[in-house]
């Protein structure tokens, strides 16, 4: 079918059906999530938590994925950690929080929480390629306890130590 | 009960490019089910299981397996749908074979397609993040490509220089293999990386391409391969293995790519590869970026790990090195995202079956493909010329 009718189409009959879609969704976070995003909404403190094995997990989970032992236990980690990669980003992405595009340059990086097994991702506040690099040190930055919601984007940024 | 043998006899591609006005998804689709079934002249009364995916958010569709039903022949038949994301395309493949390998089924079509030019790629990209941890600080498939660049550069000692060496091997593969989407056969090392920086260390001719496109394979049961092909391309494995949920928990993620390895060690001990370089005459594998495909060599064993950079130097990747990787130009040309891994199998296929054209590689006897699922899975198979024992 395609191959005649692509033969003989002509671009100037090409018609492009325009369709926006706007899809709401409010994620139920669960008691693990929960527990994580009101210790760091009200005090500012990292909660992770650990298996009989000595895994030390971010975020929180029931079960640890590498032992499938339980996570029963809570403990405190960062607010400082290492960079375990980092990059500075130049070309605008959509925020998926507020669906408009995060302005560039910033600076972005997987982070390893003191005490912590894991990385999580988050924002730099440099943008100098040549200050950023696995094993620098940081430090999350805390939006004002009234700014804070919840989320992952209480923390501010994380700013370099060294 | 021991698995039936099953072969790729078939495949069929759209030549990919930007942006495919003149036809719909379902019509690039078909375009690429009709090259692939007229090779061997193979109608749909042939085919007795369907199976097809894509990135169904890219274009915000969904019931595929309902309104793609004509295009793919499928009337009265068992469509299978999948969604794996990066990984769909080779997933399709790995389907196609359990439908086969449990003897329910004799000749399966398996279809990846996408039209990226339909969508919103960037804004859908959001939705492979976790959305109760990890959507709040998304950087985009560009800025999280590069942190894990960045952690690989560290493990590595690779260079800037060695990665723009695999970009442009791939975009001068390209300009032999007739459905390639970006051909560049005079570029150089230093336009790589005079190209600017989408995300340091990432430049912009680093990065693949964003593709229309559609890929097509016919996975048939044991003796009727026979018939169908000169050279049938023999399942001796298909894997797939999964890492931890969230993207930060693979500590070292592009430098120590878990998934990867794991489905490696199966693939191999099913297929009795003891020495990957020596083993396989090509490799058709999942690389994104140029600096993927390094960390992947290493991580498959093709090299020691660390030793990537060395690899592209001495050029035992290139065409007419030892282990030719992605003839095809690989990802970095052509990635139309839920074909992009059934090309991998499909062109692994063509080679094992002599018939890649002018970048074929010669006397291939075993091919290795995967599919990569942003290090959270791998999908990977492993074709041969020689029809597995029982």
């Amino acid at each position: 079918m395609t191959a005649s009718a692509a033969a003989t189409f002509n671009k100037d009959q090409a018609i492009r059906i325009e369709q926006q879609i706007t899809l709401r969704y409010r994620f139920a976070a669960g008691r693990h999530a929960s527990r994580f995003f009101t210790a760091l909404r009200d005090e500012g403190r990292i909660l992770a938590t650990r298996d009989a094995a000595g895994n030390v997990m971010v975020p929180p989970r029931p079960v640890c994925g590498l032992s499938s032992l339980p996570m029963e236990e809570w403990v405190e980690v960062g607010p400082s950690g290492t960079l375990a990669g980092a990059t500075v980003v130049y070309v605008p992405f959509i925020d998926p929080m507020t669906g408009v595009k995060r302005p560039v340059p910033y600076g972005f990086g997987l982070i390893r929480f003191d005490g912590a097994d894991t990385n999580i991702y988050h924002l730099l506040d440099e943008t100098d390629p040549a200050r950023i690099g696995v094993g620098k040190r940081v430090e999350a930055v805390f939006k004002p306890r009234e700014e804070r919601v919840g989320s992952f984007a209480d923390i501010r940024h994380f700013r370099l130590l060294d | 009960m021991t698995p039936v043998a099953a072969a790729i006899v078939a495949t069929g591609q759209t030549d990919h490019v930007s942006r495919r006005l003149d036809a719909s998804m379902a019509e690039i689709a078909r375009e690429a089910i009709d090259r692939c079934l007229a090779s061997r002249n193979l109608s749909f009364d042939d085919i007795d299981a369907i199976v097809a995916g894509n990135m169904e958010m890219f274009e915000g569709i969904y019931l595929v397996d309902q309104f793609f039903v004509d295009a793919l022949g499928a009337l009265g038949k068992p469509l299978f749908k999948l969604n794996t994301g990066g990984t769909v395309g080779a997933s399709v493949a790995v389907c196609c074979y359990h439908l086969i390998a449990s003897g329910r089924y004799q000749k399966v079509l398996g279809v990846g397609f996408e039209k990226q030019s339909d969508g919103s790629t960037q804004a859908a990209i959001t939705t492979v993040g976790d959305p109760i941890w990890e959507r709040a600080v998304m950087a985009g498939a560009i800025g999280n490509f590069a942190t894990m660049a960045s952690t690989y550069i560290h493990e590595s000692g690779v260079t800037e220089e060695q990665a723009a060496k695999v970009a442009v091997k791939a975009r001068h593969n390209a300009c032999r293999n007739p459905h390639a989407h970006l051909k560049l056969p005079n570029l150089t090392v230093e336009e790589v990386l005079a190209s600017e920086y989408l995300a340091f260390p990432i430049h912009r001719l680093d990065m693949c391409p964003s593709s229309d496109g559609a890929c097509a394979i016919v996975m048939v049961a044991g003796d009727s391969a026979d018939g169908l092909a000169e050279h049938p391309a023999w399942v001796h494995a298909a894997v797939t293995a999964h890492d931890q949920q969230y993207m930060g928990d693979s500590p070292k993620r592009l430098a120590v790519m878990r998934s990867l390895r794991a489905a490696a060690e199966k693939g191999y001990r099913q297929a009795g590869i003891a020495d990957p370089l020596r083993d396989f005459d090509v490799a058709e594998i999942y690389e994104p970026a140029s600096y993927a495909e390094l960390a992947m060599c290493e991580n498959l064993g093709i090299c020691e790990m660390g030793a990537g950079g060395r690899l592209i130097d001495e050029g035992l990747t290139q065409m007419d090195g030892p282990l030719p990787v992605n003839p095809s130009g690989g990802v970095q040309s052509t990635n139309p995202v839920g074909a992009t891994a059934l090309i991998r199998v499909a062109e692994a296929a063509l080679q094992v079956m002599g018939e890649a054209g002018e970048h074929q590689v010669p006397e291939v006897r075993r091919a290795l493909a995967t599919g990569y699922g942003g290090n959270a899975w791998t999908d990977l198979m492993i074709l041969s010329r020689e029809r597995p024992t029982p």
